[in-house]
């Protein structure tokens, strides 16, 4: 008999400053030894689900609750948090904030220090459970010198360290590069069975975390449980699709096909599902592809990086000998692992940092000792966090901000910024303070805060982070809009399905050098690459490689073809503008 | 990268092998005497002592260039004012006037003033390098708990060391922002004039305060969620014993406090006189 190790019964909790619930009557028992993965869009509920089990809520965040939420059997009410924090320990999803000591051993350490532990016990525990977590060579270096997966292994030994008996993981792969997140969900997997704690990941991402078994799939939309159910009889259903999550991608493939998706054909794991019954079908759409060509270019060229390099006064080449030629409205990304040099590019096209070598063209002419002011008319930046660009307390002065201190007369001003904020579907919000809008909307007054200075290029660093798929979409489908209007759009990105669905073009950077700039089918179709540059191969080349196609790019270009073609899921999610 | 401008530096000195608290409580003390005395030859002893203490921490000019650049400016206007507001301040207390030319009005220049302001100088300089050494050579987590050992609570030892910790972070995050609001064009250089440039500024700080407060809200959760505040007391992991050294530092700085306040107030004024 599995003992139930937490509890959700008739559960319901409302934040105090909001009127609605954000949790509806949730019944839901988790089991000793369990992993459960619970999926949902943003403002489904998941993370207030995940506060409730880790004490945040009620003792942090204050609100209603009605019904009972049992911890291994107490109820949290009755509990205080740091005694909720001995059972339930939590890695957030910021691999950067969450750390409180200098040295890695230090934050490890912390609960401990926090209960009076001796300082000789103290270190034996961190060096075992940093010996878990292979991080033991590490106990002395600073957190800022480490990578994002190896935070997170920090992170994670941090709430081992206190023997919990439930682990808690919030978004997880929100801020990993591909091949790192592929890691993390291997290294989860692995310390769950070691240790036999009960494990609860929150996640969007269902595909990458999917690279290991999961005992449950909880979907929640709405502030309720739409579906409690073993991953495969999940995948068969329409659950996902309805709630706008994104199906793995070789499960789309193969309903586009034609065949259905049943449990019995193990569909969780790219590698064992069966294709017995659908393997004709497959090839079969496959026959009906029409005579899809690479994009090509006929337009000229707007920026140009010939031979760059640049280093920082002491130290190591970050950017080796990097050629590219953009060309006007093309549409690109720049992916590779964290750490490859991919931000410090931005920041040698945009005037941040001078190369060490190398010219820079903007159409046609030289634009190396051009000032950041000089050539922020001609290229536009958008930060990854919007809350690191937004300076102003309501929707319009932001978005005008940029043309009042370039001195443009009011008249123009209020000409262009109206029409910007109509581009970008914020019209309506022109006199809204921006502390009242969403995230996705906030991101979008920072593009249009860039787009009324009409440059013709502009760089988004991470557009889509922390982004459910509906927000995802409404991101992507307009800039694709800005795209056809002319503007000339690269992005630098961990995100391969956007690689693959929204540029035609990649461009891989791999230790400062640029390893590959094709189109991003065939990127993601080249195992070198992927492995040189930590990403990770889409799902369609392994279903490619198991119907023995010879040419598994054709494949992918064809699948991201249907997907496009309004016969897929992508029309259904066009965006609210 | 100048992100590392005002903080902890690790490297093996004799200073940095100090503790924390050993190292706040001579600071204080060395701080206390600057500000008491104005006897000229007190504060050249201190300048020169803690130049040469500065060298044995193996800090590096270059790493604190900035600040010191800084300080510097400031410096110089604290003693153009000066001399604006009060012109024959040294002549007051000195007693004497020994003029070397006239600028107009009441504004003589004398030999008082400049040996006045010369002074004033020099307490800013045998200062900074000691707040320099305490900020570059304390390990903040090592700080909190010596902290804590010597009767602070360790609440409030905890909150010093995170602030300090967070000067790196904080930093980063000024950069970032810097170069977002740079590409609007938003100008900083120095072909702005003052005025706007402060006014630029402003379109910084506004995003720095809200990533702050952001960065604010998951350390408070991480650490209710870790634990934190859960007992009377608390252990520390970077905790290290007072050794020999501490001692000694301790002492050495004591006796240096005591000989400097008598050889300061010896002749009933803690102005050195070389004009009599």
């Amino acid at each position: 008999m599995k003992k139930p190790i937490i509890a959700f019964n008739d559960f319901s909790f409302k934040y105090r400053s909001q009127q609605e619930p954000t949790l509806y009557n949730i019944d839901l028992t988790i089991y000793e030894g369990e992993k459960v993965l619970i999926v949902g869009p943003s403002g489904s509920g998941k993370s207030t689900l995940a506060h409730c089990m880790n004490g945040l809520i009620p003792f942090s965040y204050k609100g209603e609750i009605t019904g009972s939420l049992q911890m291994m059997g107490k109820e949290t009410k009755d509990q205080s948090i740091f005694q909720l924090s001995k059972m339930v320990g939590t890695v957030l999803q910021d691999p950067d904030g969450q750390f409180i000591g200098l040295t890695v051993g230090e934050d490890i350490a912390f609960a401990l220090e926090n209960d009076c532990i001796p300082q000789d016990e103290m270190t034996g525990r961190v060096t075992a459970v940093s010996n878990m977590v292979g991080m033991n060579d590490y106990l002395h270096s600073s957190l800022h010198q480490l990578s994002g997966g190896q935070k997170q292994r920090v992170a994670l030994a941090g709430v081992m360290v206190d023997n919990v008996n439930i682990l808690l993981f919030d978004e997880p792969l929100a801020n990993l590069d591909p091949a790192t997140g592929k890691e993390a969900i291997a290294l989860i997997d692995r310390i769950q069975k070691e240790t036999n704690t009960t494990v609860v990941i929150v996640e969007h991402r269902l595909e990458d975390v999917l690279y290991r078994d999961v005992d449950r799939i909880i979907v929640m939309n709405k502030g309720r449980i739409v579906s409690d159910l073993h991953p495969d009889e999940l995948l068969a259903t329409n659950v996902l699709e309805e709630c706008g999550i994104r199906e793995p991608l070789y499960l789309k493939a193969i309903k586009y096909s034609g065949s259905a998706i049943t449990p019995d054909m193990l569909p969780s794991h790219i590698e064992s599902v069966n294709l017995d019954n659908c393997k004709d079908n497959l090839l079969h759409w496959l026959e009906k592809k029409d005579g899809l060509s690479e994009p090509k270019y006929k337009a000229e060229p707007v920026l140009q990086l010939e031979s760059i390099s640049f280093h920082y006064d002491s130290g190591k080449e970050i950017l080796k000998d990097i050629s590219f030629t953009i060309h006007k409205g093309e549409m690109v990304s720049i992916v590779g692992a964290n750490g490859a040099g991919k931000s410090t590019l931005t920041k040698v096209i945009c005037g941040f940092e001078a190369p060490t070598r190398g010219k820079l063209y903007y159409n046609g002419k030289d634009m190396t000792n051009d000032t950041i002011k000089e050539r922020s008319l001609k290229i536009g930046l958008v930060m990854q966090n919007p809350n690191q660009m937004i300076s102003k307390t309501f929707v319009y002065d932001e978005v005008a901000f940029g043309l009042v201190i370039r001195g443009v007369p009011e008249a123009e001003i209020r000409e262009r910024v109206e029409e910007t904020l109509k581009i970008c579907g914020l019209y309506p919000f022109r006199n809204w303070p921006i502390s009242a809008l969403s995230f996705g909307q906030k991101k979008r007054v920072t593009i249009a805060s860039i787009l009324v200075l009409q440059p013709e290029v502009i760089i988004l660093d991470e557009p889509t982070a922390g982004q459910d798929f509906r927000h995802y979409k409404e991101i992507m489908e307009f800039l694709v809009e800005l795209n056809e209007r002319g503007v000339t759009i690269l992005m630098i990105t961990h995100d391969m399905h956007l690689m693959l669905e929204y540029t035609p073009r990649a461009i891989v950077i791999a230790n400062g050098r640029k390893l590959a700039d094709k189109s991003a089918a065939d990127v993601l179709t080249d195992r070198n690459i992927i492995r040189e540059a930590n990403l990770k191969e889409t799902s369609l080349l392994d279903l490619a490689e198991r119907l023995q196609l010879p040419e598994p790019g054709e494949f992918v270009r064809h699948f991201i073809h249907v997907d496009k073609g309004g016969n897929g899921i992508g029309s259904k999610y066009v965006s609210v503008r | 990268m100048a992100v590392n401008m005002l903080a902890f530096v690790d490297r093996s000195s004799p200073i940095h092998r100090l503790s924390g608290a050993t190292k706040f409580l001579c600071f204080i003390m060395w701080s206390l005497a600057g500000m008491l005395t104005y006897d000229t030859r007190v504060l050249l002893f201190m300048l020169v002592a803690s130049l040469i203490i500065f060298t044995v921490s193996k800090i590096k000019v270059k790493e604190v260039s900035f600040v010191l650049l800084f300080i510097f400016l400031f410096l110089l206007l604290n003693d153009i004012a000066i001399f604006i507001f009060s012109p024959l301040e040294g002549v007051k207390i000195y007693g004497t006037k020994h003029v070397l030319f006239h600028i107009a009005g009441q504004y003589d220049v004398t030999v008082e003033q400049l040996f006045y302001e010369l002074n004033i100088t020099l307490k800013y300089f045998s200062i900074i390098p000691a707040a320099l050494l305490f900020i570059k050579t304390t390990n903040p987590s090592e700080f909190a708990s010596s902290l804590n050992r010597i009767g602070v609570s360790y609440r409030v030892a905890f909150a010093v060391a995170i602030a300090l910790r967070y000067i790196p972070d904080i930093q980063r995050d000024f950069q970032t922002i810097a170069h977002a609001q740079q590409a609007r064009g938003i100008d900083m250089s120095r072909k702005e004039t003052i005025f706007k440039r402060a006014k630029n500024a402003l379109a910084i700080v506004l995003p720095l305060i809200f990533s702050s407060l952001e960065r604010i809200e998951t350390i408070s959760n991480v650490m209710d969620l870790r634990g934190f505040g859960k007992h009377k007391k608390r252990t520390w992991y970077s905790a290290r014993p007072f050794k020999k050294s501490d001692y000694i530092a301790l002492i050495t700085v004591v006796a240096l406090f005591t000989v400097s306040m008598l050889v300061t107030f010896y002749d009933g004024s803690r102005f050195y006189n070389p004009f009599v």
